[in-house]
């Protein structure tokens, strides 16, 4: 099996569905980060059968919220001192600020500047979050 | 307790706060002359960044008939907005002048946004196809006192159901309310959205392309024009505008209590000798509409005595 060096500080985003990583890993912004990252694809998994695995060298600070909406079985372990120090299950935020940008044009958002506009979940089956200002549904 | 409060969309108020506000009305209605004075020296600024003469004179003849004055702008260009002031710094200095705005805007959640800044109660008169309160207040308020109670009614309404901002707000506002049917009357195309029915009991609507049909079966008749700025080709407008249109025939198997309601301005979906007939009660609507903007401005302001 392949194999990658255990991280000393950093973060783990474990069950991860298979072929799901690299979606993930755009959407964090990694594939541009200055940080030591691993994409790890198809990894056996119990749970999932094959899941894929990231891993980010010092670096503990994340945006849980778009992970959340990702996916919210992922698992995101903060490591520290080579050891697994807080084990975090996500799920999916009721309400989230600055993620989304609202698609219609004719929403006041388009002509003010407003910053970190909330949206708020309205369907967990579709992940569908509505704007705060004109209610217009959005999706990852 | 109203006072205060803003009013951006018809479920920022609860039934028995809509009830307080209806009650208000009537009373308004009952005896005029004991409301001339109620909002002297109080000021209404009326922030109106798009054009709209009939909501703009429903506001002002309000504000007027209860003794208060009107400060404002009745498009954009004319007022520091062209100037390109935010939204927020815009109410927050009308809030140093006035003491009870409103405002019409082109863009769906600019009132939402303004009210965030705000001191001072806010009426959302229009955004975008979004959402427009005080129609929906004009709608129930009609409906209270004509058919003497919000619940039990089948109410047809018909045209434009798939754009018709007004229709989705009433349809949103008279669910809250027992025992309420609706019949969707419109052109496949032009249908009532899923998110609307959605949010109704399976057995309580349906929907038909036939005003015929259903025309029998209805306590209120809630009719809508069909633009043609909603569709991509101007044969489509043609051959849908004059399907629904409402006339005498039309009517001949209709409720001898029936009510003909309409937002106006009319186009030509109610022919004009449907006016003699005493069901049509769209004339009616736009005085309640100032009636209840009355009692609303009282409410808002806290000048009832028992707001
Ligand atoms: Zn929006």
């Amino acid at each position: 099996m392949l194999k990658i060096d255990s991280i000393k500080r950093g973060i783990v985003i474990d069950h991860i569905k298979a072929n799901c990583g690299y979606r993930i890993f755009k959407e964090l912004g990694l594939h541009k980060s200055d940080h030591r990252v691993a994409l790890i694809r198809n990894v056996p998994s119990k749970k999932l059968g094959k899941k894929d695995l990231i891993k980010i060298e010092n670096k503990i600070d994340l945006d849980l919220n778009i992970l959340g909406i990702m996916d919210p079985g992922l698992t995101v372990n903060i490591v520290e001192g080579e050891e697994i120090k807080e084990k975090i299950k996500l799920s999916l935020p009721q309400k989230v600020n600055g993620i989304f940008e609202c698609k219609n044009p004719r929403c006041v958002t388009t002509i003010e500047n407003i910053e970190n506009v909330e949206f708020i979940l309205v369907d967990k089956e579709k992940k569908e979050y509505k704007c705060e200002y004109c209610d217009t549904k959005t999706s990852l | 307790m109203l006072k205060g409060r803003h009013l951006i969309e018809p479920r920022n108020f609860s039934l028995e706060e809509l009830d307080e506000l209806f009650s208000l009305a009537e009373k308004i209605i009952e005896n005029q002359e004991d409301y001339l004075e109620v909002c002297k020296g109080k000021l209404l600024a009326s922030l109106f960044y798009e054009p709209s003469t009939r909501t703009r004179f429903s506001f002002e003849a309000a504000m007027a008939r209860l003794g208060g004055r009107v400060i404002g702008f009745s498009e954009a260009n004319s007022s520091s907005v062209a100037k390109g002031e935010s939204i927020g710094d815009t109410i927050r200095t009308v809030g140093c002048y006035a003491d009870i705005a409103v405002m019409r805007h082109p863009k769906e959640g600019a009132p939402f946004l303004a009210s965030k800044w705000s001191n001072i109660p806010l009426i959302n008169a229009g955004d975008g196809g979004h959402q427009h309160p005080t129609q929906t207040l004009t709608d129930l308020l009609t409906i209270k006192i004509l058919k003497k109670d919000l619940s039990n009614h089948t109410i047809g309404l018909c045209g434009d159901l798939k754009f018709g901002r007004t229709v989705h707000s009433l349809v949103k506002a008279m669910k809250r309310y027992s025992n309420i049917k609706f019949i969707f009357i419109s052109p496949e195309e032009l249908q009532i959205p899923d998110y609307i029915k959605d949010e109704l009991e399976e057995n309580q609507y349906y929907e038909t392309i036939s005003l015929d049909e259903a025309i029998d079966k209805l306590d209120i008749l809630y009719m809508t024009r069909v633009q043609r700025e909603r569709f991509f080709n101007e044969e489509d407008y043609l051959r849908l505008k004059d399907s629904y249109i409402l006339n005498n025939d039309k009517l001949i198997n209709a409720k001898k209590d029936l009510i003909i309601m309409h937002p106006l301005p009319r186009v030509n979906e109610i022919a004009v000798e449907v006016d003699e007939d005493s069901r049509a009660v769209y004339f009616q609507q736009a005085k309640f509409g100032m009636f209840v903007r009355m009692a609303l401005i009282m409410k808002l302001l806290g000048v009832d005595k028992n707001a």
